[in-house]
């Protein structure tokens, strides 16, 4: 890798001063996406910021109406924790799914989201259920927060706190992984909650979308029956060596019947 | 059986440092004032080199030195070489490409190399790197096997058209085609063996060190036979007459054929080593072994089997295609030929075999051995097309095997394909593995699979390979450059205790324990009292190295020989010592005892008595230590028959191993404990090219894909099942322990045995290694 300066962080207002003032800086979260880019000399930070040591980044709370992840807080933690276990199972799940135990032991839902990886999990979950991105500067909807391949609506320099979701009625995602990578192939989150029914698709194309033929049908029927003819078009899906488009768009369907199913 | 002698479960010696992480690595050794090297590779596939401008680099902070093909060159330093000659069918020898260590004028795979730069740290070599400026005029790749010696194809050497180093035949091509017109039935199939990477777990790495004072080079490198690689740099490379060249390969971390070989990097280091006036220590970081290390396999083959209308097996023709990738690395040339097409009886009485190889440059890594090397290759198309035969014929699979299997009494028995096998038990062993497999019961547990929506498959491989390579004889009339006996030294320490020196190499395989075994069986003394050294070529004699599943078989037959030899001695002893004939001395597990009496010597008595030779026989020489060199009379022969049972979801085409069953016949068995482990990791490398691994480059632009773990896929712990293996004993007739070899076993049998299966879940035969999930949805859907 080239060389850095490295700083530690000691809350968000620091974090986010020492980035700006740097120019070219980066927040470093559990590096699980930066420092293989690092080392592959494939990027050329001038500082990194580190947020382990910001207390106020970790942490869950839960409450009748949801969970709220701060930033800093590992896989691990998510799927581990009684709280979420307790009020949104199937975010749980996910996270026990993300990676292997070494990549859950220091990913943070704070970089997953901020990397928006076309892959990652957890974009299935923040606009499956609704949630709220908050940053050091405002609320960004779930809906409006993955804008691309790699793409977010975050700006410089600009800090993810936490992420709130809503609790559903019923939820789960259900992942086709990469046999060697085991990112998602095609990773499908269904949710059932007050607001109607959502199925949100990551893997399968550059970014994360939601599928409303089968949110239709899964309103009027909630059934794996009720999606199973409904075909999810080739066009913009991604191809590569594990799988073609057209046996994503297969795994679409196969993916959110088999999440119906452990609704 | 002693308690850690033959036969024994002995816990491995070596594990104790291993699993405290006390090992010591190429890598763990750091020299005084040693600098980094880093390698300038190739971007491209194929391109043109116009100019390299290192002056950038040479100023650069840190920067000792920076060398390119020119500077090799000029200091006379040799290309690359393959040491085995294979004659083409119409008597030309094969073509081999120059392959210097550092390209001259143009690069051939992405990954070639450059240029080397050195600097006092590792980060100043690679920033220094990257200002090596190379004008590349980029020319078109041909990365696909089966179209490299098309006409249009870019061609890679000047020299070389249609890119073939060699176009050879085995066998009997007029007896073929006649069986073959004649033949009730003629089951074809074409197949593509898929391209893998070897992935040890340690990367590549080499310290080159210069001592002027002595004039004289060290290497410490990762090598599976450090005497080979002194040879081959000493008198090819020229880097250093071999007695001023000394190569360590400490402990290694894996090797699987890929540290076979001679590479670019440790050629360089060494001389470099010199030229900057400290020692050069290079380490391949894992997206440099995936570009660079030698790949296995990569075949494309049609091939029929012809049949009577009794279903024995008339005649077998075969084309092959096999990628050599961009140069011929050191012994290439024999894996796709005598690895291949002599193994192609497999275990079966076929009378008329023919095989055609065309040997195929691409712009691509090498392609050299890689566990099983060759064997996989001839055991996979030989066991698919039988599979594929008995489906054809309504024929049970198990019976169409044993109706073709060569008979317990035939041995020796002679192939068409040329080798003479030695022994085989093959019917008991297919049945013993019906029985563990419950193979009976397998139409119930489909029908079962059924009620639950899944597809279930059963496949079998019944494989041969030829191991204990080889009798020196015989292959160098095949056109080996080397002998491929082994040596061994064995010393008795004034003490009683013993060191043993091997010229074979372990990186995994646990020969401190199992040679220690042998010997302390041999010699009757305690198994923790032997010491076993090697990989170091100023410890102990020359020796070839280990590959080809010979360790035991010739390098433990070396001990056994050097171990007869002190026994010799130790009856003269005995018998001066006791005042009897020397007739009369017999020896019997660790005593010399006068025959009918209680007179008698310990072993620990005789090595005391031949170093304090105060009571000694007259014009006998002290000391007790003997070598001797051992060539084997023949290959050995390995076989078996492996059962696996797969279920298939037909919703995502995700197979899973429901069972897989191994019986292996590997001669006597030493350590039953390190065999089982061996077959275990080898069947889960089976299982990997069978499903999981695949090398990729990319058509147009040659860049390989599947260059991390993101693309390559690894078998891991939740991809393969708990294995049941058995043994089955049939002593190799010719080796003094009855020894066949164990290493490559389970990666020659399981992929055909895999993919067996799933194509009788799918009832297809439209299917390649590997068979991911997409690809076995695809064959479901076009079924
Ligand atoms: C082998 C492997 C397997 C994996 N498998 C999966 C998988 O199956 N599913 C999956 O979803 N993911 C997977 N991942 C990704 C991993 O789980 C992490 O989520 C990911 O690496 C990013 O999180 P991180 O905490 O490591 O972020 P980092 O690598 O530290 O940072 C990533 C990016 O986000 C920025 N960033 C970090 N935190 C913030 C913040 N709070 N606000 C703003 N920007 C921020 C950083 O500046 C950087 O640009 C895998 C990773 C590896 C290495």
């Amino acid at each position: 890798m080239y060389d850095f300066t490295y700083h530690r962080a000691s809350d968000v207002a620091d974090a986010v001063s020492k980035v700006r003032d740097t120019g070219e800086g980066q927040f470093l979260a559990g590096g699980h996406t930066l420092i293989p880019t690092l080392k592959l000399r494939l990027a050329k930070p001038s500082d990194l910021v580190d947020l382990q040591g910001i207390a106020n980044l970790q942490g869950i709370s839960a409450s009748d109406d949801g969970v709220t992840v701060k930033a800093m807080t590992t896989h691990a933690t998510v799927a581990e924790s009684k709280d979420v276990q307790d009020t949104i199972p199937a975010l749980a799940s996910l996270a026990s799914g993300i990676g292997d135990p070494h990549v859950r032991a220091r990913g943070t839902i704070g970089g997953s989201i901020a990397n928006n990886d076309p892959a990652a999990d957890y974009p299935a979950a923040v606009v499956g259920l609704g949630a709220t991105v908050k940053t050091d500067q405002r609320d960004i909807a779930g809906d409006d927060f993955f804008t691309g391949m790699f793409e977010t609506a975050l700006s410089d320099g600009e800090l993810i706190t936490e992420v709130s979701f809503p609790k559903a009625n019923k939820a789960a995602y259900y992942k086709f992984k990469n046999p060697a990578s085991r990112f998602a192939i095609v990773g499908v989150f269904v949710a059932q909650t007050g607001g109607g029914v959502r199925v949100t698709v990551t893997g399968a194309a550059p970014c994360v979308f939601r599928v409303s033929e089968m949110e239709e049908a899964l309103a009027s029927s909630f059934s794996s029956d009720a999606i199973k003819d409904i075909k999810i078009p080739e066009d913009g899906l991604n191809s590569d060596i594990h799988a073609q488009a057209d046996y994503r768009a297969h795994l679409v369907n196969v993916c959110a019947r088999r999440a119906v199913d452990a609704c | 059986m002693a308690e850690n002698g033959i036969g024994a479960r002995s816990l491995r010696k070596e594990d104790a440092r291993f699993l405290r992480g006390s090992g010591n690595y190429v890598d763990d050794i750091n020299r005084p004032g040693q600098a980094y090297a880093t390698f300038v590779r190739s971007p491209h596939a194929h391109a043109r080199i116009e100019k390299i401008d290192t002056s950038r680099a040479a100023e650069a902070s840190g920067v000792v030195g920076v060398f390119t093909g020119d500077d090799l060159a000029a200091d006379g330093v040799g290309g690359l070489i393959c040491g085995w000659m294979v004659t083409d069918r119409n008597g030309e020898n094969m073509k081999a490409p120059p392959h210097p260590a550092l390209a001259q004028g143009k690069v051939n795979y992405v990954g070639d190399h450059v240029a080397i730069v050195i600097a006092n740290t590792l980060a100043e070599a690679r920033d220094a790197a990257e200002l090596v400026e190379v004008d590349y005029g980029v020319l078109p790749a041909n990365v696909d096997t089966d179209k490299a010696d098309a006409d249009g194809t870019p061609q890679i050497h000047d020299d070389i058209p249609g890119n073939m180093s060699y176009d050879w035949e085995l066998g009997d091509a007029a007896a073929v085609d006649e069986a073959i017109e004649s033949a009730a039935h003629v089951t074809t199939l074409e197949i593509v063996n898929n391209r893998l990477i070897p992935n040890a777990i340690e990367p590549r790495s080499a310290i080159g060190e210069y001592d002027p004072a002595s004039d004289a080079f060290t290497l410490y490198t990762t090598s599976q036979n450090p005497h080979v690689a002194r040879l081959v740099l000493s008198a090819f490379c020229a880097i250093a007459p071999e007695h001023k060249l000394r190569v360590v390969a400490p402990d290694v971390g894996g090797g699987f054929g890929s540290k076979i070989f001679i590479y670019a990097e440790e050629t360089v280091c060494t001389w470099a080593s010199k030229k900057v006036g400290c020692p050069v220590k290079w380490t391949a970081d894992r997206s440099e072994s995936f570009v660079s290390d030698a790949h296995g396999r990569d075949h494309v083959t049609k091939a029929e089997l012809a049949l009577d209308s009794d279903g024995k097996f008339t005649a077998l023709r075969v084309s092959t295609k096999a990628s050599m990738g961009a140069y011929l690395s050191t012994f290439a040339s024999c894996v796709p030929t005598y690895l291949y097409g002599t193994l192609l009886a497999g275990q079966y009485t076929t009378p008329a075999i023919y095989c055609n190889v065309k040997a195929l440059f691409t712009n691509t890594a090498p392609v050299d051995a890689y566990r099983g090397a060759g064997r996989p290759e001839a055991t996979y198309l030989l066991e698919r097309l039988v599979e594929v035969a008995a489906r054809e014929t309504g024929t049970d699979p198990a019976e169409l095997r044993k109706k073709n299997f060569i008979p317990p009494d035939a041995f020796p028995y002679t192939t068409p394909v040329v080798l003479a096998y030695d022994s085989g038990s093959y019917e008991a062993v297919l049945d013993k593995a019906c029985d563990i497999a419950d193979y009976r019961g397998f139409a119930e547990r489909r029908e079962e699979a059924n009620t639950r929506g899944k597809l279930r498959g059963i496949g079998f491989s019944s494989y041969i390979e030829a191991c204990g390579i080889a009798p020196s004889a015989a292959v160098g009339s095949l056109g080996a450059g080397v002998g491929l006996w082994e040596g061994a030294q064995v010393r008795f320490n004034p003490t009683g205790s013993v060191t043993v020196f091997t010229g074979s190499h372990a990186h995994g395989q646990g020969h401190e324990t199992t040679f220690a075994q042998v010997v302390a069986d041999k010699l009757g003394v305690d198994f923790e009292n032997v010491e076993v050294v090697h990989g170091d070529t100023d410890k102990g004699p020359f020796g070839m190295g280990t590959y080809g599943s010979r360790s035991i078989a010739v390098g433990g037959s070396a001990i056994i020989s050097a171990c007869d030899k002190l026994i010799e001695k130790g009856k003269k002893i005995a018998a001066h010592a006791l005042e009897a004939s020397e007739s009369d001395i017999e020896y019997d597990g660790g005593t010399f005892s006068v025959a009918g009496t209680d007179r008698s010597m310990s072993m620990g008595e005789i090595a005391f008595a031949a170093y304090v030779p105060h009571n000694y026989p007259e014009g006998l020489e002290p000391g007790f230590e003997e070598s001797a060199f051992y060539d084997p009379v023949n290959f050995t022969f390995p076989a078996g028959t492996q059962i696996c049972e797969v279920e298939v979801d037909p919703d995502t085409g995700e197979v899973e191993i429901i069972k897989f069953s191994a019986v292996d016949d590997v001669g006597t068995v030493i350590n039953p404990m390190i065999v089982e482990g061996q077959v275990h990791g080898g069947v889960t490398q089976g299982i990997g090219q069978a499903l999981l691994e695949n090398g990729v480059y990319d058509g147009d632009t040659g860049q390989l894909v599947s260059g991390s773990y993101n693309d390559y896929t690894m078998p891991r712990a939740d991809d393969v099942p708990t294995y049941d293996v058995e043994m089955y004993e049939t002593p190799c007739p010719h080796n003094p322990l009855g020894v066949k070899g164990c290493g490559e076993v389970g990666a020659i049998a399981a992929p055909p045995a895999v993919i067996n299966a799933i194509t009788d879940a799918l009832s297809t035969e439209d299917i390649d290694m590997p068979a991911t999930p997409e690809r076995v949805w695809q064959a479901l859907a076009q079924a």
